[in-house]
């Protein structure tokens, strides 16, 4: 029994990656020979897609639009949640518990629900087609979920540290930057992973506030498979270049991702 | 941990507040003001009262897509939770090949949306993918862009495989949380490797599993754009999920008033199935 | 209930092990005898946690054989081997009763239903548990969580030893004392083969017939309490046991003469020697008395700790403590007597018989 163990796991993780290559294998595949019929692998093996990808503006700035307000909602989610995750953790305030759960409560709201409304708040402030607009709808779903991991890892942080450092006549912001802050430097990477995480894989909201300048690349890709419907190849190949900074982020908390799951008072 | 008593607390907490006051409280005001108005265009609004409601409740295309919603909500739980702990249960407990594992499993959860749809998309196609082609030359009659079973069929599987790691990444850090001497105890009270599952591991994963009950409930049931890309909804409505039937009526027909109510309702269904699931797993903890 | 024989058990962590620091436990070769109570007494990382892990069969040795009564179980898993044990920190079922829990080892063998209600009620008057009987374990007291785990162990009649790893560390300290005198009443009662691992003195010398001394992977010595007081087979055993421990000071020994620094004095007997070896001379601060003749000392202070006074002094430039009565004072020119007979020399810190 005990050797048939790594069993499972690995038809799991064959499963997983059967989709993944099956991309792969489209995008070094020729249009040709996509729609001549299947096949394993790739006969007329060719970087193409890639090419074409990389040196089209359309596409790039795709990715250069997904990253901006990636980056931009990690930096806005992560310095909000901060400070209000000390609260929390720290001090019992009027109203706090009624405030926490009201706040995860957004977690659970459907973005679909959103969609209309964000279009015609961001538009009327001006803010549509840019990515500070999708930044800022973004972080209506980061902030709750940054305050709740942070404020587990905060928890963990003893008390006695602050009084110490107040005591050692440190004001509450260099203390909270200079002495704090590396302390829960782990909780803070895996609630950047975690922001990251849902900002890079949502798109209706994306793709509603954006039009031109801002659209993101999955946006792009919705383009490609729907009118010209056989640039498959092409498809493929942005899929790849998609999970690509997924893949890297991963590898930087690996070490972390089984404990920030789990975190939390759930 | 003792918390001091500390009102001015509240001046940390402002900025979140602002920030998403900004992005619930207006949107969903807005919401709520369709809800209840008729409109003509050119910015004419009408009080209509519950009128929206009665009619989207009524509606059968909305009691359609609630059905499918549950259904689907349904099934993939079903699929995924245990299938999730037994993938955890049987993963190695350290060393590099359970790094291995949590880095290749995560990396479904790490990629957009749309990317997966369209991804099972270019694996089910019945003439060219590997899942479709198999599928047919093993001599199942499979094409999920013209048959509503083979549609449901690839939507479910899509999402056990987009989603069943964060099942397992859950269930994984519950099981590395016990101690090693339960399982000594349990060796040497004779216990079988069942009754550990049940009496010592299952009791102490009750707290992650609720997690990822809920959080696999709250995104289920507002999956969008995976089956959207994947299917589009169809063949025909069969796989139109409540959020594909909310945008579609919302901004494509914009039918504002009835969507208004639809999301209301929608939004209210969600935080009482969670609230109803919360209270319930926790009433055993109180006593 | 059963003879424990360990027969030369070693054991290693490390896959190859080559020089004999490798191992985490030394060479074991002891019997310890039916219905006998052993503590396994020692600092942290000794290998006493290592030796009952292998005694209930969770670790397989290395090397070796362990025999219950004369059968060998060496190749047995723990719940083969019919033992219990009682762990730090309490392992309980959350989701069972207490009754439940105490049943669960027996339901686990197959024994039938009417049989297990008989033992668990049983078990449970033992304890003084029948009141929780239909509690969930989960809400309970660690004292009484630790007492179920006893219990588990304890329901099985043919158990053939209950084995304790320091059970009391999350224990409230007036609930220790308590659950220590239950357990030792228990022995009396049951007679139960009981091995009992802890790094408090007070716990091994109050609770155990046999206190087995372990350091640095080795068994150093295997007494009773008063043995390891009056005898100490090794240096550390001395230092170790008792409060404060016991003096320890290089000496030249020439014949019946032992020599520290320039004073000189008669030993009890001829220690046996071999030659080059390092010699120590051991007393403890109870068996030397102060007074106005012997060596001259010097005294540095005096701790009064209650019931007697310690005097920390020197003699020679080597530290010592000394026990004197409450009411005893220090005269103004102080020497000591060592209690010739309680004198031990320590070779490379192994006691040596005296020769006549």
């Amino acid at each position: 029994m005990k050797n048939f163990r790594w069993f499972v796991p690995t038809l799991y993780i064959l499963f997983l990656m059967a989709p993944i290559y099956w991309l792969l294998n489209m995008s070094f595949k020729t249009t040709n020979e996509i729609l001549g019929g299947f096949s394993l692998w790739p006969k007329d093996f060719t970087i193409d897609s890639y090419v074409e990808i990389l040196t089209n503006p359309v596409w790039y700035n795709g990715y250069i639009n997904s990253l901006s307000y990636v980056l931009l909602n990690m930096i806005i989610s992560v310095s909000f949640a901060l400070p209000a995750a000390y609260a929390f953790s720290r001090y019992r305030f009027l109203g706090d518990k009624h405030l926490f759960f009201w706040l995860l409560t957004n977690r659970m709201a459907p973005p679909a629900v959103f969609a209309l409304p964000f279009l015609q708040l961001y538009s009327s402030m001006g803010l549509f087609d840019t990515p500070l607009a999708v930044a800022l709808a973004h972080a209506l779903f980061n902030i709750p979920l940054s305050v709740w991991i942070l404020e587990g890892f905060m928890s963990g942080v003893p008390k006695e540290i602050d009084e110490t450092a107040y005591i050692d006549g440190y004001s509450f912001p260099r203390f909270f930057v200079k002495i704090f802050m590396p302390l829960i430097a782990s909780g803070i990477g895996v609630t950047a992973f975690f922001v990251f995480m849902f900002s890079w894989v949502e798109l209706l909201l994306a793709k509603t506030l954006t039009s031109v300048a801002a659209k993101p690349i999955a946006a792009v890709m919705t383009r490609t498979s729907s009118t010209a419907g056989y640039e498959l190849g092409l498809l493929a190949a942005a899929g790849v270049l998609t999970i690509i900074p997924g893949a890297i982020v991963i590898w930087f908390v690996r070490n972390h991702i089984a404990k920030g799951f789990a975190m939390g008072r759930v | 941990m003792n918390k001091t008593q500390n009102n001015k607390a509240w001046f940390l907490v402002l900025p979140v507040l602002a920030i998403v006051s900004l992005n619930a409280i207006v949107p969903l005001m807005t919401v709520v003001n369709y809800s209840v108005q008729e409109t003509f265009g050119n910015n004419l609004f009408f009080f209509e009262g519950v009128r929206w409601f009665r009619e989207v409740l009524d509606s059968e295309r909305f009691q359609d897509s609630l059905l499918r919603q549950f259904s689907f909500t349904g099934i993939i739980l079903a699929i995924e939770i245990p299938l999730g702990v037994a993938i955890a249960l049987s993963m190695p407990k350290k060393g590099i090949w359970a790094s291995v594992c949590l880095v290749l499993m995560s990396l479904p959860l790490l990629i957009p949306w749309n990317v997966v749809g369209a991804m099972w998309n270019i694996f089910a196609l019945p003439d060219i993918g590997l899942l479709g082609y198999t599928l047919n030359a093993m001599g199942f009659d499979y094409n999920f862009t013209r048959q509503a079973i083979s549609a449901w069929f690839t939507v479910i599987l899509m999402d056990v495989w987009h989603w069943t790691s964060l099942v397992v990444l859950l269930a994984y850090a519950g099981l590395r949380s016990i101690d090693d001497s339960y399982y000594q105890a349990a060796r040497i009270d004779g216990a079988s490797k069942w009754a550990v599952f049940l009496y010592i591991q299952l009791p102490k994963l009750k707290h992650v599993l609720t997690l990822a009950f809920l959080l696999r409930f709250i995104d289920s049931f507002m999956i969008y754009t995976e089956p959207f890309v994947l299917t589009g909804g169809g063949p025909g409505n069969t796989t139109t999920f409540l959020s594909i039937d909310l945008v579609k009526s919302a901004l494509g027909e914009f039918n504002l008033g009835a969507a208004g109510a639809m999301s209301l309702i929608y939004f209210l269904m969600t935080l009482l199935v969670c609230w109803l699931f919360y209270t319930l797993a926790m009433r055993g903890e109180e006593r | 209930m059963a003879r424990i024989d360990l027969q030369h058990l070693k054991h290693s962590y490390i896959e190859n092990p080559m020089v004999e620091d490798d191992y985490a436990l030394k060479e074991v070769h002891y019997t310890w005898e039916d219905g006998g109570a052993y503590a396994l007494l020692g600092p942290s990382g000794c290998g006493k946690t290592t030796l009952l892990n292998i005694i209930s069969g969770l670790l397989r040795v290395s090397e070796g054989k362990i025999l219950f009564d004369g059968k060998d179980v060496t190749a047995l898993q723990p719940e083969g081997r019919n033992i219990a044990q009682v762990f730090q920190f309490p392992v309980v079922y959350d989701t069972m009763s207490v009754h439940d829990n105490l049943a669960f080892p027996l339901r686990n063998r197959g024994v039938d239903e009417d049989e297990v209600k008989r033992r668990v009620s049983e078990t449970l008057d033992m304890l003084d548990l029948t009141k929780w009987s239909e509690k969930k374990a989960r809400g309970l007291t660690a004292d009484v969580k630790q007492k179920i785990s006893l219990g588990r162990g304890m329901v099985r009649s043919d158990v053939n030893a209950i084995l304790f790893d320091e059970p009391l560390t999350v224990i409230d300290p007036h609930l220790k004392w308590q659950l220590r005198s239950q357990l030792k009443l228990l022995h009396k009662q049951f007679g139960h083969t009981m091995v009992y691992v802890t790094h408090d003195q007070t716990e091994a010398l109050t609770f155990a017939d046999k206190v087995v001394v372990m350091y640095e992977g080795e068994i150093v010595q295997i007494g009773t309490p008063e043995e390891l007081f009056e005898r100490p087979s090794h240096t550390f055993v001395g230092y170790f046991i008792g409060s404060p421990g016991m003096n320890v000071l290089p000496v030249n020994i020439e014949g019946r003469t032992a020599r520290i620094g320039g004073t000189e004095f008669e030993l009890a007997g001829t220690p046996e020697l071999k030659p080059g070896v390092r010699t120590d001379l051991g007393i403890r601060p109870e068996f030397i008395v102060l007074g106005e003749k012997g060596i001259p000392v010097s005294v540095q202070k005096v701790e009064d700790v209650g019931h007697h006074k310690i005097v920390r002094a020197a003699i020679e430039g080597q530290d010592i403590s000394i026990v004197i009565g409450e009411s005893a004072s220090v005269p103004a020119d102080p020497h000591v007597v060592f209690d010739r007979e309680r004198v031990s020399i320590y070779a490379d810190d192994w006691r040596v018989e005296m020769g006549g």
